[in-house]
Formats: C-alpha cells, structure tokens, sequence
C-alpha cells in the first residue's frame, strides 16, 4: 500500500517535469516545476529521509521558485513572447537533443540494472544528520557559506545597475 | 514514521530518468529562463539519487550532501537571474543565441 504512495509520486514528478520543460508560458512551466519539487520531497519522505523533505519544501519550492516568479513577473514577456517560444519549441529542433539525451539514459539504465539492493527503511532523523553536519563536514559548511556569500555579492552587483538604471529613467 | 523499503535501481532509474529530461531541456530550449529550470531539475535528480543512497545505508551522509546541492543552487539561481535581468536590459530578448559577444 504504501509502496504505491511512492511509484504515485514518482509518476507525478516525472509527468510534472516533462510538462515544466515543454509549456511555451514561462508562468505556466514555473507552477509545473514547483509540482514537481513537492512530488519529490514526498518521494524523500518515503524513503526516510524527513528533514530533507521538508528542506526541499522551504527552501526549493519556497525560495528559490518564487525568485524565478519575482523575474519571470519583472520581465513581463506577454503574448509575443509566448508566440516566439511555440515556434522554437516545434519540428526538428527535438531530434539531437532527444537522441542524446535517449543515448545517455539507455547507458544509465544499462549500468544500473544489476544494483539488487533496497533502500534500508529506517528514517534518518534530523538530530543525526545535525551531529554529522557540525562534526565531521563542518568544513563543507565553511565552504557553503562562503559560497553563498559570493553568491550574494555576485547578485548585487549584477542586479545593482539594473536597479539604478530603472530609477533613473522616471 | 520509518521508510520504505524501495529497490533501489528503481530509485536510481527515476534519478536518471529526471536527469536526462533536465538535459534535454537544456539543450532544447533557447530562452535563458527555462535553461535555469532545466539546471534546477538535474541539480534535483542528482539530490534525489544522493538521498537514496543515504536512505540505503541509513546514514545521514546522504542528506548533508542534499543539503550542499541546496547550497549551490541557491547561489547559482541568484547569480543567474541577475544575469537574466542584465540580459534583458541589454538584449532587449531572453534568446541565448542572440547573447553571443562577450562583450556587450
């Protein structure tokens, strides 16, 4: 019983996320990817794993997709734009990134169908994964941090002319 | 709650399976928006297969590893819509073939 909750939820991130990657409408495409998102946090709840399920909810379906929604209403595409993303969507634009993209998940397939072995079915509580973060991977922390940090200064400074110029303008 | 007990190549398929949708889109797609989706997408199938292998093991490795791909994707999301809006100001389109100096 249970285990159909999970082949659902993996059918519904993988419909969710071809939908996303095809949809003309950026909007459109955004809500897709945050279906996406959810189905997989319940697929990491299943598997055990609570505090990354909930991590998955607040910080990629909360943070970071309402960024893409805050650019995606700054730029205000409209109509035309959607017209122009129909038209490089369609015809033969498909067939090199397909059968790349196909060859490279038939090897993956290949490669992996002698892994006889199943998740263990014991959840990771958070409590562990906190004395494993703080103990022997504070370095990767450090590392994490200041990779935000210039990820935050890089932000600024590209976004910084844009605001200014926007204001100059009025 | 505990887990499930899920076989893990089935796991690892639907990793894959995401990865590759994620590849395709990236290389189908020319607006610079849906190649941010596109890398979100692969960077999440890469979290998802480390998360199972955490689950297989019951170590908490795995999600600490979840939680570092979070890190970058925060950080390469805000750099890339920054680049986004400079694109837009200066191009006055999101077509990526049209952003081809490096110089603008």
């Amino acid at each position: 019983m249970m285990e159909m909750l999970f082949y659902l939820a993996a059918l519904v991130a993988l419909l969710a996320t071809v939908l996303a990657l095809t949809r003309a409408n950026a909007a459109h495409a955004l809500i897709y990817l945050i279906v996406s998102l959810l189905a997989v946090a319940v697929l990491f709840f299943l598997m055990g794993a609570p505090f990354a399920a909930a991590l998955e909810i607040v910080i990629y379906a909360g943070a970071i997709m309402v960024l893409f929604v805050f650019v995606i209403m700054m730029l205000n595409v409209g109509e035309e734009g959607v017209a122009r993303e129909r038209e490089w969507l369609g015809g033969r634009n498909w067939i090199v990134p397909g059968i790349l993209s196909a060859l490279l998940l038939l090897e993956l397939l290949l490669a992996l169908r002698h892994a006889p072995a199943a998740t263990s079915g014991t959840a990771v509580a958070p409590k562990a994964i906190g004395l494993t973060l703080f103990g022997p991977y504070v370095l990767a922390v450090e590392i994490a941090s200041m990779l935000l940090l210039s990820g935050l200064v890089g932000a600024y400074h590209l976004g910084r002319r844009f605001i200014v110029r926007r204001e100059r303008k009025r | 709650m505990n887990g499930l007990q899920i076989p893990m190549e089935q796991v690892l398929a639907l990793a894959g399976i995401l990865f590759s949708c994620g590849l395709l889109g990236l290389m189908l797609r020319r607006n610079i928006i849906f190649m941010l989706m596109s890398l979100e997408v692969m960077l999440n199938a890469a979290a998802l297969a480390f998360v199972a292998a955490g689950a297989k093991w019951s170590q908490a490795d795995g999600q600490i590893i979840f939680l570092l791909i979070l890190t970058v994707a925060a950080a390469e999301v805000a750099v890339g819509l920054g680049l986004v809006l400079q694109i837009q100001r200066r191009f006055k389109t999101l077509d990526m073939d049209q952003a081809r100096r490096l110089r603008g």
